[in-house]
């Protein structure tokens, strides 16, 4: 164990990994670059889309059952079918190689979070606040950004923040079939036998895994007025509506529901 | 050579021992880690509800671990267990400590307090309260834990596939050198029948373990 932590320390000492194609820098701004960019169109792509479902009221169930989806289909034969498929293998500019591939199966797999929390959230908007709303004169587009929006903030950036956790894990997956991004350090380190190289491609891809996740955490708190004005001004129905499955991972949707003990 | 056909009959038949052997192994290491999970969950569960400090520190760690990519985390476990299925088994068995621990909690918070008060009035110790009241009541919460760490388990379970432990896993890995379609379309549609498999037999369980929500639904 202590030999395996002073090739690592030797590892990150050692300059000829940071440089190059195969090195460290390279690879993670090939990382950064795949996860925002990723994270980028399913925003675009997902966020429109499950706002306008869930104000309208409508695709419930294709909303909620995608997570379930994206939940079953291994990360890993998706990124192989796309590679071995028509999308090929190519280099793609800074993405690297089988830059496309990975894009579209990050894309893929950024969608669900996003679109399922959305959707969510807008239909968890209290139905007697949009009552009173309309009852003030407010029509659709008013309603949805004053009302609905503010409202379903806190579930839509958290879903945004799940898809940039599942985006790195997804982009690191990309190294098993030979794609860009940090896993390459880790499935290299493998071929050549060599456990410090594994664990220091590892350590990178956890601590900024850690990283994002922080700063995300970090921007929720920031965006979100609404669920602050909720903790002074004591727990309004949050709980009912349980049409959506538990999405996973959110402490602000633990620290919502512990009021309902009392 | 990329052939171009995605169905081949001869692979299935001539590779159909290879492919039995992968989904086997995939079923093993699924199951191993999510039961391993549930009894590790369980203690955990009841020591976040008893105690608030530990809850924010148990879900914190699990919510922590569950965020670092799979290929990564089997890759820190490797100077641990080496190229074992431990390695795999251990990786999954901490990703669904994130969802069952949640989960279980959720279920126990929600048994409604009223029912809580008429079991300690009929005498109920706390073992008790636990066993034939609390837990059978968080079952429906606990199960649809059960559901989504066991489907995201077996997704994550071909990942293994780097430490030569992922069932089906082995397989897309070896066609990536191959290039062989009829192989990558057979595992991951494989994959996918077996997660939704595993899914129909927890809904079948957990529709005998409560019998007293079937009348509702019907």
């Amino acid at each position: 164990m202590l030999e395996v932590l002073r090739g690592v320390v030797a590892w990150f000492q050692d300059p000829a990994n940071w440089r190059g194609e195969e090195g460290l820098v390279n690879r993670l701004v090939e990382h950064l670059l795949l996860t925002g960019t990723a994270t980028l169109f399913a925003v675009l792509v997902g966020l429109p889309l499950a706002i306008w479902l869930g104000h309208i009221g409508k695709g419930g169930l294709l909303a909620v059952n995608v997570s379930n989806i994206g939940r079953a289909v291994p990360t890993f034969a998706v990124l192989l079918l796309l590679s071995v498929g028509p999308v090929g293998t190519d280099d793609l500019g800074p993405y690297g190689r089988a830059g496309l591939a990975t894009l579209i199966a990050l894309v893929l797999f950024a969608l669900p979070p996003i679109i399922t929390n959305a959707y969510v959230g807008m239909r968890e908007v209290d139905a007697d606040t949009v009552q009173a709303a309309r009852g003030m004169g407010m029509r659709g587009g008013q309603l949805l950004r004053s009302v609905e929006l503010p409202l379903a903030l806190p579930l839509i950036v958290t879903g945004v923040r799940l898809a940039v956790v599942q985006v790195w894990a997804t982009a690191t997956i990309a190294a098993l079939v030979a794609g860009p991004g940090l896993g390459r350090i880790i499935t290299l380190g493998f071929r050549r036998q060599d456990v410090a190289e594994v664990v220091a491609g590892a350590l990178v891809v956890a601590v900024f895994a850690l990283l994002l996740e922080g700063l995300m955490v970090l921007a929720q708190r920031l965006l979100d007025p609404v669920a602050r004005a909720r903790r002074t001004s004591g727990p309004t129905s949050s709980s009912g509506e349980a049409g959506g499955p538990p999405t996973g991972a959110t402490a602000d949707e633990e620290s919502a529901r512990q009021p309902a003990e009392a | 050579m990329v052939r171009n056909e995605w169905i081949c009959g001869e692979f299935l038949s001539s590779r159909s021992e290879q492919l039995t052997d992968a989904v086997a192994q995939h079923v093993w290491i699924t199951v191993v880690s999510v039961l391993i999970g549930l009894v590790v969950a369980l203690p955990l569960a009841l020591l976040a509800r008893r105690f608030a400090r530990l809850e924010w520190l148990i879900i914190g760690t699990t919510t922590a671990l569950y965020t670092v990519p799979s290929l990564a985390l089997f890759a820190l476990l490797l100077p641990l267990t080496g190229l074992t299925p431990t390695t795999v088994i251990t990786g999954l068995v901490l990703y669904s400590l994130t969802i069952l621990v949640r989960n279980i909690v959720e279920g126990l918070n929600a048994v409604p307090a009223d029912v809580v008060e008429a079991a300690r009035g009929m005498g109920y110790g706390a073992g008790r309260l636990l066993f034939t009241v609390e837990l059978p009541l968080a079952i429906p919460s606990v199960m649809a834990g059960l559901r989504i760490a066991t489907v995201s388990t077996v997704a994550l379970t071909t990942v293994g596939a780097i430490v030569n432990y992922g069932g089906l896993g082995n397989m897309l890995l070896e066609a990536v050198n191959t290039q062989f379609r009829p192989q990558v379309l057979t595992a991951s549609v494989l994959c996918v029948l077996l997660a939704v498999t595993f899914d129909l037999v927890i809904v079948g369980a957990q529709r005998v373990m409560t019998p007293w929500s079937r009348g509702r639904a019907a």
